[in-house]
């Protein structure tokens, strides 16, 4: 069950810092859109924003035709992935995972029984069947991640959102999440936004992209939009290590179905 | 400077850069060292009070006055102690957790027991309680007792041992950072559901020590306690300056035999602390990993 987001000219300042400078996105339900762009662009700082973690100076964000300034992190139910993971370390995967299930209030808790199936599940759909027992301390990079997905969407989330989500890992393992997490979005169907500052990765795994500097918004598109005709100089800077230079076709992921 | 002046240890064994014969000596002096200034007085305050025999020993608690002293002496640890993990964990929690101005202010205002001696600690609560003192005129207005009485003691208890459960905690939380309490907010927690279930199981075991030190000082303190009690026998006496009372008195058997109960406490709790560290060794790799 997800929903839209519409961002409309948000922006925030930290002290002096000017992080977002009137930024607006649509995000269309069930699509997946990045948002790219250099260190320092504010790109994390828009995610943030829009899962409640940071209060914008100005400007709001819609969850489908609800304003998300009136709800609370609890109300708003975004799947976050954090760029860390932020898994609990003293925790099970098992616990983990249920946390978002356990922590509800007693009137719309699930029983435990339902909430060990509902993780168990889970765990197959992030291929980690049998992990249930383990630590965070105990499982890989890539593995740690997909609990950390596992753990997002066990809330039944709205909207997706993903900070970095394979910046900690290595080269290999990095790919195959990519394929792996696209497929994933093309079964689940929620409203993602995922930040990279990967250019190959934004354009391999979205359906739109978002290319940000400097707090604001520089092109939003598809990626053959945008490989096509770049909007400013910055964009066309930016993109252009993953241009095709002798007419050939960048490698994209196919939508499946 | 040519490579040549560089030089490599290469031979195996080496690289560490001591002999064996050079860390006997090392261990030898720590033990030494560690025997002679931690180990010997301990033993020699439990031979002083069985010297004249377990009689003796046992005979200095049926003093009425001692007994007072050891029971005031846990009433305020058991005042003390919970009040300041209270407010450690608060205070701790807002350096770890949150940024705002004065913040640093903070920071050295928890050290100020640490860096001034207690007595002043104990003369501030005077200036401040007594008769004499800014609020004295008040209190007596309005029957109220601190000085030279158990709420001093206890004030000047909290106030020498706030440090102890706030410093083990500040740096424990600021370098597990935020995010874990992030993800439980995201994922619909409330703040205190939270605080339970994520932050304080991060945290136990510094608690946990923080608590053990802050109960030893707790109990042990002398300085501050000294200037604010009166010395009222068998009421505002607490076990260490019951100890100094009957020494002065020449009253040796009884003076170690107390001592000797005081330090025994303070075995206890490091036996505890062990213990535990022992039972629960892998529980505590894991949340040092990760």
């Amino acid at each position: 069950m997800s929903v839209s987001v519409t961002i409309k000219n948000l922006k925030k300042a930290f002290s002096a810092f000017p992080a977002l400078q009137g930024v607006s996105l649509d995000v269309a339900e069930g699509e997946l859109v990045a948002l790219l762009g250099p260190s320092g662009s504010g790109k994390t700082t828009l995610l943030r924003s829009v899962a409640g973690l940071e209060f914008p100076d100005s400007g709001s964000v819609f969850f489908g035709d609800t304003d998300a300034a009136q709800l609370t992190l609890r109300e708003r139910r975004i799947g976050f992935v954090f760029q860390h993971y932020a898994l609990f370390r003293h925790m099970t995967v098992m616990d983990n995972i249920a946390f978002g299930l356990r922590a509800r209030p007693r009137k719309t808790r699930p029983s435990e029984t339902q909430i060990k199936a509902r993780v168990l599940e889970l765990l197959s759909l992030v291929q980690l069947d049998g992990l249930e027992a383990r630590y965070p301390s105990q499982l890989s990079g890539g593995q740690r991640q997909r609990v950390a997905l596992a753990r997002a969407l066990a809330i039944d989330p709205r909207v997706l959102l993903l900070d970095e989500p394979f910046g900690a890992l290595d080269a290999k393992v990095r790919k195959d999440l990519r394929r792996w997490l696209r497929q994933l979005h093309d079964k689940t169907r929620h409203t993602t936004l995922f930040v990279t500052h990967d250019q190959e990765e934004a354009f391999e795994l979205a359906d739109r992209i978002a290319i940000l500097n400097n707090g604001h918004i520089e092109q939003i598109g598809t990626p053959a939009e945008i490989l096509r005709a770049p909007a400013t100089d910055f964009v066309a800077d930016f993109i252009d290590d993953i241009r095709p230079k002798d007419g050939g076709k960048v490698t994209r992921l196919r939508r499946a179905g | 400077m040519s490579d040549a002046t560089i030089q490599f240890p290469s031979k195996t064994g080496s690289e560490i850069g001591e002999s064996f014969a050079v860390k006997l000596v090392l261990i030898a002096i720590a033990v030494a060292f560690l025997a002679a200034v931690l180990l010997l007085p301990l033993v020699v305050v439990f031979m002083e009070g069985f010297r004249k025999g377990a009689e003796n020993f046992f005979a200095a608690f049926s003093d009425p006055d001692t007994l007072s002293a050891v029971r005031l002496t846990l009433l305020v640890a058991a005042i003390a102690v919970p009040f300041n993990i209270v407010f450690g964990l608060a205070a701790s929690w807002a350096i770890a957790k949150f940024n705002f101005k004065g913040k640093n202010l903070l920071l050295t205002l928890i050290d100020l027991p640490f860096s001034i001696s207690p007595v002043i600690s104990g003369l501030v609560f005077i200036l401040l309680f007594s008769a004499h003192g800014w609020f004295g005129p008040w209190l007596k207005a309005n029957n109220v007792e601190i000085i030279f009485a158990t709420p001093g003691i206890v004030l000047a208890t909290v106030f020498v041992t706030f440090p102890f459960v706030a410093r083990e905690l500040i740096p424990l939380m600021q370098s597990q950072g935020t995010t874990e309490e992030e993800a439980a907010l995201t994922l619909g927690a409330s703040g205190w559901y939270t605080f339970f279930y994520v932050t304080l199981p991060n945290i136990r075991w510094a608690l946990l020590y923080g608590v053990l030190l802050c109960n030893a000082r707790a109990m042990g303190e002398f300085g501050a306690v000294s200037v604010v009690s009166g010395h009222i026998r068998g009421l505002t006496n607490t076990m260490p300056l019951q100890i100094e009372i009957l020494y002065n008195e020449y009253n040796f058997t009884a003076a170690f035999a107390v001592a000797s109960l005081l330090a025994g406490l303070a075995l206890v709790t490091l036996v505890i602390k062990s213990l535990l560290e022992w039972r629960y060794a892998s529980e505590l790799a894991a949340s040092r990993r990760h």
